[in-house]
């Protein structure tokens, strides 16, 4: 065999033995840092975590040899001591100084951490139940962001993919090497905004505006999760955050702009109503199937099932009303602020004939815009 | 009842305390199915409320008779002390924590509700308040009228207790009588105007965080008076069936603290409910 | 001493059932307690078992998630409140009274309350997954708005804890009257078992917290039905206040948790290193400076709810200042086996198990202290991992270290010193299987309170559950020891450790239904 050959073999074992490490390092401590913060917060964790291990040694490797050489089985007699002054100073002042140690770098970090201020732009995120929304404020782009995970994998039904849970249908977007705020609250319970390669974590609090930023050194995929119980779902509201280079991320916007141009345009014409359906059974399922279920019997005792609901089964109005305005004081929002006419129309029309639901009848989103405009 | 060598006293077995338990699973399961209307909530209530009732009666019938048999002197006298002055600490933490929603919510939440008019536009902040979600105008409670005669009453049904108090030490009966009708008739004054208030409030509990607070508070000190004046009246039928000695009575004087404790909540509220 | 014990009482009490429903005896209100937390711990315990079962692997198997954010807020109220609270009271109730040469309880018959509203709160607790809607399923922590949201359960919870709460004070102004007013003559307080000092600062902590937590709960009650806005912006209430009042209850609670297993521990150790315990008057000290301290660190619960700077900095240095007091503790036991004359019974495998198992557990509590590290795991099982640390391998293994220290006492008999050992090492080594991968699981990344995960947190789950299963099992070879133990076995003698130098070893085994009946006198 000749060296080349060899050479490719080492190197192969090298990566075979190193990728297996790559992954463990991933999961034995904090995921790489993708921004100054969270990167300092992982060197203050591994400090902090070096100082008590050294700590656990000086006083346990104590304690076993006592453990061992002090055995009453090898024939070793009590002494008599019980008191120390001198000692029970020292370990009471030492920890006192090694705490001060570690609280001088921390608090440094602490206060970079909350500093938000002169920020390049700023995006508003509400928790709901079980979606996040973004708004870019000032930029006049608003959408919800829900879990893209399909219900099968949930159930055991597929295979699940390689982001099982961490991945959505609109991933935030954010333009890398700036300062961006975030502005943070919550519309029903307490969500909290999480992303962990960003060194973010804030409870997002009904009716109060907490604050975070971030500056994000690579474009990149950076995947997160709500960190607040805040339900049934808790577990399946994730968070996605796509960062790319400004001049990609000012293509991007332009692009949604033109989007929900478009969308405006199509709201205005009449739809056939297998069309409608067509396009609610895709809404329902990201927006509406947490509570009321794929197959629409609801959960007993907590949420209604639209399968034979009267009011489903009723005028169009009433349950265009009821999507619209939610039902105050329950898990049911409001969803006219949070969907499009589009969505809307077709939500409502998807139920009316599912299931057993057989109306024959839907709405159209000309009907929500109706609406809409009374609001105002 | 079992002999003891003992000198301290220890009670035989007892059904009373068995006897409260099931009263209060009975009185809290009632009040249960009353908050999530369920019709029979009340009746369930009741029946709990009339089984505690039984409870105490049989209880405390237990601790007096034991007590005119002079087993509760000496080291029991001081335990009772003891266990007093730390149940009344214990609602001393109790009011506490309703204070500490007073003072959390003015000094640090509307203000910075009034921060974020992101999404409260237009909201300043100024106590009292009902918050920016609610906006129907009301007008708080002034310090000077009632609740100012209130602090008189509250106060001098101090005095009174006290001066019952004197009596008791004296061995004067009579003064111990009407020292304690006294009170009892100053405290039932002032549960009457305080219930004059609340019919004549310009806001209800419902009324954003102000009216929470305020009826909360005052709520639950009126609660503690009513008790107050409860214990107060079996302690002057006690002293009407001559019970009490110049050098023991215990009983007398733990209520007496109770009565003092509610007074020194009644400041409290009087100063950060009403006045400031 | 001997003479006055062998004074002979008419152990006269009602039998059967009627005896247990009515004494006022602390040895039979003792051994309710501790009968009632165990089977407290194995309901908990199911739950848990339950919760890993469905974690060890993803995907949704068992449970729905409403069932499982059910399971884990029962899991973790029943363990704090029907479990560890329970047990270290039932260990007040035996061994205060007797290590301090009092007659029994001060109050007696309030004492026998405070253990029957337990079963009276637990049947609430458990009736309410019955419910409609089942049971309350926002955490042990009941944050609004979600608590605000929830069904009937959520009332029942209310009320349970109301009726826990009462038990819990009149049990702590009993502990705490018993202690200053029921000394055997001539035991000053600073003579005064160290177990007894634990629970007199840990009575102390009761009386001051629970009634806190009780005005709190009452708030999310009138918030629930009667229209009040504590916890509502709208109204001008804030959510994160419930946080506050609840934690300046919680955090207390935790050291209430563990008071008590110090106090067993300070025990243990002396013993069976046949050395006094070193630094007897440090480590008063450092009990109460850790209660002490443990009132003004609250917020560290809440470092992610947005507080302002000044907070958080405040509250990560108050709870850094902990490690001091609660290191002293720590030191002091490690010198006290220094230079002992050790040995290995069970009672003792437990009791070094929670040194060290215990200071891992207080380690990763400061690692949490730290607001820029606790802002990445909060709310991670980096957090669940902790808070078994201290809670399993802190309180839950001490009482069992306790149960084994005090069983020839309390029954007369031995226990099986093989199937004891053979108890202490599976559960230490399950525990950490179990635990131990959930510092892991914190730092990648995995929220807790979650019924399904994303597939890199398979692993570590996967052992974590498969060690839960033997930790459970190991647990149930407990039940057989003990229920073994007091079916019969050697004659313990009235102090088979002979290390032991407290009262309680100078009376018989099992002591006379009335001990002390005439206080033994110290003052020589
Ligand atoms: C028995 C219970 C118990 C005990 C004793 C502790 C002890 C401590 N805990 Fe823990 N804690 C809990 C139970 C407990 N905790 C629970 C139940 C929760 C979660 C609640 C929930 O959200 O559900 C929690 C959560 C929790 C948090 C919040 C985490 C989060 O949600 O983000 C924090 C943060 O500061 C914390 C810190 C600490 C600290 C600093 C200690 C200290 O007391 C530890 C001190 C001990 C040592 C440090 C080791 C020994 C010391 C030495 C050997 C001396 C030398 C050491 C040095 C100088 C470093 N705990
Ligand atoms: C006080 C103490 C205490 C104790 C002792 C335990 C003991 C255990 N706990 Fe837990 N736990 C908490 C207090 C405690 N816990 C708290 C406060 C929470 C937070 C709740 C919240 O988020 O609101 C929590 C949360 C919690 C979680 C996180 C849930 C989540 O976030 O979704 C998990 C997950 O693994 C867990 C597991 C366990 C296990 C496996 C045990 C084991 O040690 C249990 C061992 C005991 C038994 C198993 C019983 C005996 C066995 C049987 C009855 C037979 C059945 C056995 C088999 C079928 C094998 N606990
Ligand atoms: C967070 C849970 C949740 C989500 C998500 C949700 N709903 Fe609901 N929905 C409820 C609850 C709870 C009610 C019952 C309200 C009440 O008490 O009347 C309800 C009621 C309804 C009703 C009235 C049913 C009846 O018979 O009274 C309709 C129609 C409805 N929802 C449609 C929708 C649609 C369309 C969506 C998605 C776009 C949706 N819901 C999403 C919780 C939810
Ligand atoms: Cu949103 Cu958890
Ligand atoms: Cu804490």
């Amino acid at each position: 065999m000749r060296p080349p050959s060899l050479r490719i073999l080492l190197a192969s074992l090298v990566v075979g033995i190193a990728s297996p490490m790559a992954w463990a390092e991933y999961a034995l401590n904090l995921p790489a840092p993708a921004t100054d913060i969270a990167r300092r917060i992982y060197d203050l964790h591994t400090l902090i975590l070096w100082i008590c291990g050294g700590i656990f040694l000086v006083v346990f490797i104590p304690m076993f040899y006592a453990l061992w050489r002090h055995r009453k089985s090898v024939g070793h007699e009590a002494h008599r001591f019980h008191e120390h002054t001198l000692l029970e100073w020292a370990w009471t002042v030492v920890p006192f100084f090694i705490l001060i140690g570690m609280a001088v770098p921390t608090t440094a970090v602490v206060i970079s951490m909350k500093d938000t201020s002169a920020p390049d732009m700023t995006i508003k995120v509400t928790g709901r139940q079980w979606k996040w929304e973004y708004e870019y404020l000032g930029a006049d782009l608003k959408f919800i962001s829900n879990l893209a995970t399909p219900q099968e994998q949930l159930e055991q039904q597929a295979p699940k993919g390689e982001h099982y849970l961490l991945e959505v249908d609109r991933p935030l977007v954010i333009p890398t090497g700036k300062k961006i705020r975030f502005v943070i609250t919550a519309e029903d319970v307490i969500h909290s905004w999480w992303v962990p390669a960003f060194g973010v974590k804030q409870d997002a609090v009904p009716g109060f505006v907490r604050d975070a930023w971030v500056k994000v050194d690579q474009p990149g995929t950076y995947r997160g999760q709500c960190a607040e119980l805040c339900g049934v779902r808790h577990g399946y509201m994730p968070i996605v955050v796509e960062a790319m280079p400004p001049d990609k991320y000012a293509e991007w916007m332009a692009a949604q702009k033109t989007l929900v141009a478009a969308a405006q345009a199509g709201a205005q014409r009449e739809y056939p109503l297998p069309e409608l359906i067509a396009m609610g059974e895709r809404v329902y399922m990201t927006n509406c199937v947490a509570c009321h279920q794929a197959n629409g019997a609801g959960i007993p005792g907590a949420f209604p099932a639209l399968n034979g609901s009267k009011l489903v089964n009723g005028p169009p109005a009433g349950h265009l009303d009821r999507v619209f305005h939610g039902k105050p004081g329950t898990a049911m929002q409001a969803f006219g602020g949070q969907l499009s006419d589009m969505d809307i129309a077709a939500v409502v029309s998807f139920e009316r004939n599912s299931w057993g639901n057989k109306m024959g009848d839907g709405v159209q989103p000309r009907d929500v815009a109706a609406l809409r405009r009374t609001e105002k | 009842m079992a002999e003891h060598v003992s000198t301290y006293y220890v009670p035989p077995p007892s059904r009373w305390p068995v006897v409260g338990s099931v009263a209060l699973l009975i009185l809290a399961s009632g009040f249960i199915l009353l908050l999530d209307k369920m019709p029979v909530g009340p009746y369930v209530m009741a029946l709990g409320a009339a089984i505690l009732v039984y409870m105490i009666l049989g209880w405390f019938g237990n601790v007096v008779r034991e007590n005119q048999a002079g087993l509760l002197e000496g080291q029991v006298d001081a335990s009772f002390r003891w266990g007093m002055v730390w149940f009344i600490f214990s609602e001393v933490m109790f009011f506490a924590g309703f204070f500490g929603a007073l003072f959390y919510a003015r000094n640090i939440a509307v203000p910075w509700l009034a921060e974020a008019q992101l999404l409260w536009p237009g909201y300043n902040g100024q106590w009292p308040t009902s918050g920016p979600g609610i906006t129907e105008a009301f007008t708080p409670m002034g310090a000077w009228g009632i609740p100012a005669i209130n602090t008189l009453i509250l106060l001098s049904s101090g005095a009174t207790v006290t001066w019952a108090h004197w009596g008791m030490k004296r061995g004067s009966r009579s003064q111990i009588k009407l020292g304690l009708i006294l009170t009892i008739v100053l405290g039932l004054v002032f549960l009457a105007l305080q219930a004059h208030e609340y019919a004549e409030a310009a806001f209800t509990i419902k009324t954003g965080i102000y009216g929470a607070t305020f009826y909360m508070l005052t709520g639950f000190h009126g609660l503690h008076v009513t008790l107050g004046a409860i214990m107060l009246t079996v302690i002057t039928g006690r002293v009407f069936a001559g019970h009490f000695t110049p050098e023991h009575h215990f009983g007398f004087e733990a209520v007496s603290w109770y009565w003092h404790f509610v007074d020194v909540v009644w400041l409290l509220l009087f100063i950060f409910v009403y006045w400031l | 001493m001997e003479s006055t014990m062998t004074a002979v009482h008419h152990e006269e009490h009602p039998s059967g059932l009627a005896r247990w429903l009515t004494t006022t005896n602390h040895k039979d209100i003792g051994t309710l307690y501790l009968w009632f937390s165990f089977a407290m711990f194995l309901f908990a315990g199911s739950l848990a078992m339950l919760i890993r079962a469905e974690l060890f692997q993803p995907g949704l198997q068992l449970l729905s998630p409403a069932v499982f954010n059910q399971l884990t807020a029962l899991h973790g109220l029943i363990m704090i409140f029907g479990a560890i609270m329970p047990a270290f009271v039932g260990f007040a109730n035996w061994q205060v009274p007797l290590m301090i040469g009092a007659p029994d309880m001060a109050f007696p018959r309030l004492n026998n309350w405070s253990f029957w509203l337990l079963p009276a709160a637990a049947t609430l607790l458990i009736a309410s997954f019955f419910a409609p809607g089942g049971a309350m399923a926002a955490g042990w922590t009941m944050y609004p708005p979600l608590f605000i949201q929830g069904g009937i359960s959520y009332d029942m919870t209310i009320l349970a804890i109301h009726i826990l709460g009462l038990s819990s004070i009149m049990g702590a102004i009993n502990i705490v009257t018993t202690i200053l007013n029921l000394r055997a003559p001539g035991m000053k307080l600073m003579m005064m078992p160290l177990f007894v000092w634990t629970w007199l600062i840990t009575a102390y902590l009761l009386v001051a917290v629970m009634p806190v937590l009780a005005s709190v709960i009452t708030m999310l009650l009138t918030d629930r039905h009667f229209g009040t806005h504590f916890f509502s912006a709208a109204g001008g209430g804030d959510p994160v206040m419930f946080q506050h009042i609840f934690w300046f209850f919680g955090h207390p609670e935790v050291y209430i948790m563990i008071l008590p297993a110090f106090g067993i521990i300070s025990t243990i150790i002396p013993t069976f290193a046949r050395k006094k315990l070193f630094g007897y008057t440090s480590m008063v000290y450092a009990v109460a400076s850790i209660a002490l301290l443990s009132f003004i660190v609250w917020a560290h619960h809440m470092f992610t709810t947005g507080m302002p700077v000044a907070g958080q900095l405040f509250f990560m240095y108050s709870t850094m200042l902990i490690a001091i007091p609660t290191g002293v503790k720590v030191f002091n036991w490690v010198a006290t086996l220094w230079r002992g004359s050790i040995s290995f019974e069970t009672p003792m495998l437990f009791a070094l198990a929670v040194v060290c198992l215990f200071t891992i557990g207080g380690f990763s509590g400061l690692v949490l202290a730290l607001v820029p590290v606790d802002i990445q795991l909060q709310d991670t099982y980096y957090v669940v991992a902790h808070f078994h640390y201290v809670l399993f391998s802190g309180a839950a293994m001490s009482i069992m270290g306790g149960v084994y220290y005090w069983l020839p006492k309390w029954t007369g008999h031995m226990y099986d010193e093989t199937l004891g050992k053979w108890h202490f090492w599976l559960t230490a080594v399950a525990f950490n299987v179990t635990f131990f991968p959930m510092h892991f699981l914190g730092l990648a990344g995995m929220p807790r309170r979650i019924p399904d995960y994303a597939l890199q947190f398979a692993d570590f789950n996967r052992i974590a559950s498969v060690g839960a299963f033997v930790l459970g099992l190991a647990q149930l070879l407990f039940l057989y020891v003990v229920v073994k133990c007091i079916r019969g076995g050697f004659a313990a003698g009235e102090r088979p450790w002979d290390g032991a130098d407290t009262l309680e070893w100078t009376l018989t085994s099992p002591p006379p239904y009335h001990s002390f009946t005439t206080p033994p006198n110290l003052s020589k």
